[in-house]
């Protein structure tokens, strides 16, 4: 047990040092930008007086780190800074968005982790039979299908033409009723859990044959048990080992691939934000965007590194 | 079984047994023979590749000639593939949009081969600090989504073409550098290598000489697994309108123009999207059934 504690810390203090050095990275991005930042508020034309008061308001001609530290020192307390060109607070721009992403990644999660270990358990239970290659096929095309386009053929199938069963695009408070709210989130979430979907499937299936074919689902069944009881008490408790990891690394992917799904179904989240800030040099919006997602993105990763040497005994901790 | 035992002794002899680039060659040509995954992904790409290079003489109409008359037609004799919404040839403009996709996406994968190799190769030959200061900096890289990471850096530099090839080919140089040092690590202990050193020979050649040769194979597994990406990302950025180029744009920037017309033309939409899909998931097949030709070697030695 002392070793695993000594692990889980080193592996969290790890993540902090990553987040340190995405911070730098992302701060950097004023520093690399074409034209200064008193350019991009005030356009190229600004004369050099403006320019320096902007500078001295801004508190850009300080040293570098102290402007860092600065910085780092808003994002961690809530001071997000101003939008460049709407002049709002970033963080009234950026929490609704963040909510309404955070909306579509849950229920687009919710579908990854049914779907991807009930339809990965019935390609192992049915293995070899027509089921579970077609299963593998579909998943194959999930895995390598790019976004845009699975949503486009799901845009072009269900929401428009003779079977316009749902809507093609936009967002509806949950204010406004939970039936319009859940419609505009169903094809997106689809989408956006296409991929995850397929890497859990694989995944199940492989655990859940190798579950299987083991020793105590052996036993079990010579025990007479039913074959449900043995699949659901026994093989699946083993079999979903590293699925329940490819999960938590499917978090960080969903919320990777938000952008692009975001932005083909005029989603107004963080990822249609992001792109947005990018093509009106809205830095500060950005930057916090970016820093938002990789935070998500390395907390993912660090969930499954934790649930599977928790869940794995095999593992030595070094 | 005697086919990887011939192999294990010419690793172990470089200079008197290393199997020819011949041997070799046909070895993995039997190999993706008898692998389904292998089969059924070349099978998809020999045609995307084949139409894709000849596409210029394959074209049948002008790609920017417009056509006001014959705008959101079906497929048809006069037009293969239909016409988009100025009535350009959709044939002619979507192989030469793949010609586009295809070329960004191999020259970013060089662009990271050329990074990662020689990073995995330093981390995993000296190991220490080095190494340390290297994986640790490969890390970072990779905590951010891929595409994010790319977003990042074209808010920096401004989007277009070479840009996009510079900045994919670093989103996934820390992957391959990956892949390299671990297969450094599992090499540079073994006899070729040890007796390399004892002849005295300098590092430079011991990487370049000994090792590199040796952990060929997973390299070029893990770039056609990073080639199909490298396609996607490309395509996803250009579909967000980054990078693209209007009048020849490639297939991502293609349907982000279609989309707009879904109710006038199904048409305009599908071809590009048939031809991605096809390209990545060949990628990816082709990919996975060479990892298993290489990987059954590898559990063998």
């Amino acid at each position: 047990m002392r070793f695993l504690a000594l692990y889980l810390f080193k592996r969290f203090s790890y993540t902090v040092g990553v987040l340190f050095a995405v911070s730098l990275i992302v701060f950097g991005v004023t520093q690399a930008m074409p034209g200064t930042v008193a350019h991009t508020i005030l356009g190229n034309l600004a004369n050099e007086e403006a320019v320096k008061a902007i500078n001295e308001q801004l508190g850009l001609n300080r040293p570098l780190y102290i402007q860092y530290l600065d910085w780092i020192g808003g994002v961690l307390t809530g001071d997000w800074g101003q939008s460049f060109t709407s002049r709002q607070q970033v963080s009234s721009m950026v929490l609704p968005r963040l909510v309404r992403s955070a909306e579509l990644a849950v229920i687009a999660f919710l579908q990854i982790g049914f779907f991807g270990i009930v339809l990965g358990t019935i390609a192992a239970v049915k293995r070899n039979t027509f089921i579970d290659s077609l299963a593998g096929g579909v998943s194959y095309i999930g895995v390598s299908v790019p976004e845009f386009v699975t949503s486009l053929v799901l845009i072009a199938l269900l929401a428009q033409g003779q079977w316009e069963i749902l809507p093609q695009s936009g967002y509806v408070p949950r204010s406004e009723g939970f039936i319009p709210w859940l419609s505009h989130l169903i094809l997106p979430s689809i989408a956006a859990a296409l991929l995850g979907i397929s890497h859990v499937m694989r995944q199940t299936r492989s655990g859940m044959v190798e579950a299987l074919q083991s020793e105590y689902v052996r036993t079990a069944r010579l025990k007479g048990m039913s074959e449900t009881k043995v699949i659901v008490k026994h093989a699946l408790r083993n079999g979903l080992l590293e699925s329940i990891t490819v999960l938590a690394l499917s978090m960080g992917w969903l919320i990777g691939s938000l952008v692009v799904i975001e932005e083909v179904f005029a989603y107004p989240g963080l990822g249609r934000l992001i792109i947005l800030s990018i093509n009106a040099q809205d830095i500060p919006v950005v930057q916090i965007g970016i820093l938002i997602i990789a935070t998500v993105y390395s907390i993912g990763n660090l969930c499954a590194d934790i649930l599977y040497s928790v869940m794995d005994p095999r593992i030595d901790y070094e | 079984m005697s086919d990887t035992t011939n192999y294990q002794s010419a690793t172990n002899q470089p200079s008197l047994q290393r199997p020819s680039r011949l041997d070799r060659a046909k070895r993995l040509l039997s190999g993706i023979r008898h692998n389904r995954s292998a089969l059924i992904g070349s099978g998809l790409l020999t045609p995307v590749i084949l139409i894709t290079v000849f596409a210029p003489y394959l074209t049948t109409h002008d790609p920017t000639a417009i056509d006001a008359a014959a705008r959101f037609q079906g497929p048809s004799a006069a037009h293969l593939f239909g016409t988009d919404q100025f009535g350009r040839d959709l044939f002619s403009r979507v192989i030469l949009g793949g010609r586009v996709s295809l070329l960004i996406g191999g020259l970013a994968i060089l662009l990271a081969l050329s990074i990662g190799i020689p990073v995995g190769l330093t981390a995993g030959y000296y190991r220490g600090k080095v190494d340390e200061v290297l994986m640790r900096m490969m890390d970072v890289m990779l905590s951010f989504p891929t595409l994010i990471m790319a977003l990042l850096v074209l808010t920096m530099i401004s989007s277009n073409r070479w840009n996009t090839i510079l900045v994919v080919g670093l989103v996934y140089s820390p992957s391959i550098s990956r892949v390299v040092r671990a297969r450094t690590l599992s090499v540079r202990n073994q006899d070729f290598v040890l007796a390399a050193k004892a002849r005295g020979e300098s590092h430079r050649y011991i990487i370049a000489r000994e090792i590199l040769p040796n952990i060929t194979s997973p390299i070029i597994v893990e770039a056609s697994i990073r080639l199909g990406y490298a396609i996607l990302i490309t395509s996803a950025l250009s579909f967000l309108g980054f990078g693209a180029q209007p009048p020849t744009p490639d297939w991502g920037y293609m349907i982000s123009a279609a989309r707009n017309y879904l109710g006038s033309s199904p048409w305009f939409l599908f071809w590009p999207c048939l031809f991605i899909s096809t390209t990545v998931v060949g990628l990816n097949l082709l990919g996975d059934g060479l990892r298993d030709i290489v990987g059954v070697r590898e559990i063998n030695e």
